[in-house]
């Protein structure tokens, strides 16, 4: 066993930090990064060019085949491009939903045409998508979506709302699932298309969250209409089409990186005064401690062993399904945690240096217990997708949408 | 990247795996549980026959030479079957120890014997109420005579030998501390009294040793007993933790296929989230388990700077994974889960027993933020 690159990972590796080398600027250590929150438009602007520059150097979607600006490589590569990009102070995040999500939708289903119009500006950070898929009253239950689309014609006019669309205020296109036939069971009536974000009758406001920031927002649609060429699979087909995106959004390889943890907890109890000496040699703290040490080396170990897979040319197990379900909790506990340490201060947002970072995970943990699958909707996957547990009863399974009470 | 094991490694897992599925089914861990038999010989003498005592001993010593990784995927085995077997006390404490802080006599004497199967060996620190430390331990050697009493001792009415903590006189490392020794000492001598002690697995039976004057030598230095003791625990916990991740893995499934076939209300147990949310978490606690444990594996092969605290990791994940599967499995079960017919018991008492072994997660928590301290100042 160990963690060194193959031969060819390790030239690739090489290469990718000479190029990072000459465009960008290293960390001065792990824990810096752009802190600035991505609604901030000069951000927006620097992300733009180092998503083309990279683009442009072949570094941004190497998985993809030739033809649509990848390299057709193995996704250890990719990985290994990421974990290099990590040590430099690059502005990221604009596109992920975008290349993750979005456009592996559309080579499912657009036309060659379509691809050949969208694919590279979203390559290269000129145009921007997001993922219009989550509604008031469709969460984890996505399928249970509202927003109308009917015929008009040879095209499709579309009423409803969305909500908690990452990135909607400033992307130019998005994926939207629509309920195109209300008489027949939920799943079985959607479609899927995709439009411009300045359609007639589109109109994004941003929710401010919880944290302050305000990355997600409502998006309006009132009698948007769209040509037929701009649907994505066959009518009634929305939900296997909604798969892909979700799958692709499960094959991200991504784990929350930076932020505080274990070393600035310790450092915080070696400056914490308690009743019997510094908190880092009272056993409670020492005990929350190694639990949350086992946990952080837990997750980095298990992604260890999924790019081991990746590196051999295999299909990673199940085990990365673990690491939301481990993470998100940890960083709402742990940061809950440091600012009890800190006493009646911890609520304080400038008494202690350390203590923003902390209440920053106590905050943000709280949403990333939700984002992207709740914990309880990972469990579900987990018992039925790793344990082959029976799937929940779904009362409202074969019963027409437009038959179900509200 | 090649943080996994060798397909050689999985065979070798597979086979044993195999064999025991085979001889060493829930009904051959039930009649050792409920009868005298001190292990179940037929089961050991196929795992004889198999090398797995032999494993990780040189082959200059008469064994296969092979390295940790190979007994760790074994010691999963083990743990997945709850066999009722010397492995934890032989296989792996009497055997390190030996490799460990041996002379080359000694190495000779014992090593073949426990490689081909002829002699048991087991290890014995505790001595009744108090867990060990440097400060209590009571039982002395001196002029090559041992004296004091052990308890309990794991196979220690079976065992050839056994490697003892004692008092060796004079001042320890740490104020208030006696200077400790391993010793080794041979239990088929009739100054070694040997009594069988009731515990909640009498699946793995235990034993008090008593010892009046029994002729024994040193094992490593005169005063480093503790000191060996926590480097032959560090390797001890990795081979334990696979152990724990084989067992809980096993418990995890047996709930599993009950949810499957028990229905309440109308469907399947395993339909509702109170039970589905529970053996996910069994889940994700046995994959931190094994993520942790492969890394101890990791830098016990390669005597790694960070086995300290890759054992104490793996020990914590892996205790924390088998006692919270063992007990879930009892709970998705319901009341028959609590019958003495029922195979959930097994692992409900293994896990406790590998829990307390070695030390409990207490101690091993607090080691670990000592060592994780130490890591940073260096």
């Amino acid at each position: 066993m160990d963690f060194n690159d193959t031969p060819e990972e390790a030239a690739f590796r090489k290469e990718v930090r000479a190029w990072l080398d000459a465009n960008a600027t290293r960390k001065s250590d792990d824990k810096q990064s752009f802190r600035a929150r991505n609604d901030d438009p000069e951000l927006l602007k620097k992300a733009r060019e180092w998503q083309a520059k990279k683009a442009a150097a072949g570094y941004a979607r190497m998985t993809w085949p030739k033809e649509f600006g990848g390299r057709g490589a193995s996704p250890i590569l990719q990985v290994i491009y990421q974990q290099e990009e990590s040590n430099y102070l690059v502005p990221l995040g604009f596109f992920d939903i975008g290349l993750g999500m979005c456009i592996p939708t559309m080579m499912a289903y657009a036309s060659p045409e379509q691809l050949k119009r969208y694919v590279k500006p979203a390559l290269h950070g000129e145009e921007i998508w997001c993922q219009l898929f989550s509604e008031p009253a469709a969460g984890s239950d996505v399928a249970g979506i509202r927003t109308r689309a009917e015929r008009d014609g040879d095209g499709w006019v579309i009423n409803g709302q969305k909500v908690w669309t990452s990135g909607a205020h400033y992307s130019d296109f998005g994926i939207i699932i629509t309920r195109t036939d209300p008489t027949v069971p939920k799943h079985q009536g959607l479609t899927m298309f995709f439009l411009s974000m300045k359609t007639p009758g589109v109109e994004v406001r941003p929710i401010k969250q919880m944290s302050g920031g305000a990355n997600f927002n409502e998006v309006f649609f009132t009698d948007v209409r769209i040509p037929d060429s701009q649907r994505l699979g066959k009518v009634g087909e929305g939900w296997k089409a909604a798969l892909t995106t979700l799958m692709n959004e499960r094959l991200a390889v991504g784990m929350p990186s930076g932020g505080l943890d274990v070393d600035e907890l310790m450092e915080l109890a070696r400056d914490t005064d308690l009743e019997d000496g510094p908190a880092i040699r009272n056993q409670q703290v020492r005990s929350r401690i190694a639990d949350w040490y086992v946990q952080q080396q837990g997750l980095k170990l298990t992604r260890y062993r999924t790019l081991t897979a990746l590196s051999k040319g295999q299909t990673p197990g199940p085990e990365s399904s673990i690491i939301k379900i481990v993470a998100a909790p940890k960083m709402q506990d742990m940061g809950a945690f440091a600012m009890e340490l800190m006493g009646p201060a911890g609520v304080m947002k400038e008494e202690i240096p350390q203590a923003g970072g902390f209440q920053a995970q106590w905050i943000g943990g709280a949403g990333f217990r939700i984002a992207g699958g709740t914990d309880e909707i990972l469990r579900n996957i987990v018992a039925e997708r790793v344990l082959g547990l029976p799937a929940d009863v779904r009362v409202d399974k074969d019963i027409p949408f437009n038959k179900l009470g509200k | 990247m090649n943080f996994d094991f060798s397909d050689d490694q999985k065979l070798l897992k597979e086979q044993v795996r195999k064999f025991l599925a085979d001889k060493c089914p829930t009904k051959v861990v039930r009649r050792v549980l409920d009868g005298n038999e001190a292990y179940a010989e037929e089961v050991w003498k196929g795992l004889v026959d198999l090398g797995v005592p032999a494993t990780a001993i040189p082959e200059e010593y008469g064994g296969l030479g092979l390295s940790p990784l190979e007994l760790c995927v074994i010691a999963e085995e083990i743990g997945r079957a709850a066999a009722p077997v010397p492995f934890d006390s032989s296989v792996v404490l009497a055997t390190e120890a030996l490799k460990l802080a041996g002379s080359d006599a000694q190495k000779k004497k014992w090593l073949p014997e426990l490689a081909n199967g002829k002699a048991i060996g087991t290890l014995a620190v505790a001595e009744g109420a108090q867990p060990p430390r440097p400060r209590n331990i009571r039982t002395t050697f001196g002029g090559g005579k041992l004296n004091g009493k052990k308890v309990p001792v794991i196979d220690g009415d079976a065992a050839t030998f056994a490697v003892v903590l004692a008092n060796t006189g004079g001042q320890g490392s740490n104020p208030g501390d006696r200077a400790v020794s391993l010793v080794l000492v041979d239990l088929s001598q009739p100054a070694v009294k040997k009594q069988r002690v009731e515990t909640i697995d009498p699946a793995r039976k235990q034993a008090e040793l008593t010892f009046d004057g029994a002729s024994a030598e040193l094992l490593g230095a005169e005063g480093e007993g503790w000191s060996l003791l926590e480097r032959l625990y560090d390797a001890a916990a990795v081979y334990f933790a696979f152990a724990q991740v084989g067992g809980a893995e096993a418990a995890m499934w047996m709930a599993r296929d009950y949810a499957l076939q028990r229905q309440a209300f109308g469907r399947l147990i395993g339909s509702y989230q109170a039970i589905k949310h529970k053996l996910a978490d069994c889940y994700v606690k046995l994959e931190l388990a094994r993520s942790n444990a492969y890394y101890g594996a990791m830098m016990l092969t390669d005597g790694g700077a960070d086995l300290p605290l890759a054992a104490a990791a793996a020990r914590i994940a892996a205790t924390d994974a088998y006692d919270f599967a063992a007990k879930e499995n009892i709970q998705t079960h319901g009341g028959i889960g609590f019958t003495w017919e029922a195979d959930t018991q097994f692992h409900y008492r293994r896990a406790r027993v590998m829990a307390l072994s070695l030390g409990g997660p207490m101690a091993w928590k607090d080691k670990l933020v000592t060592r994780l301290e130490q890591k940073n100042a260096a």
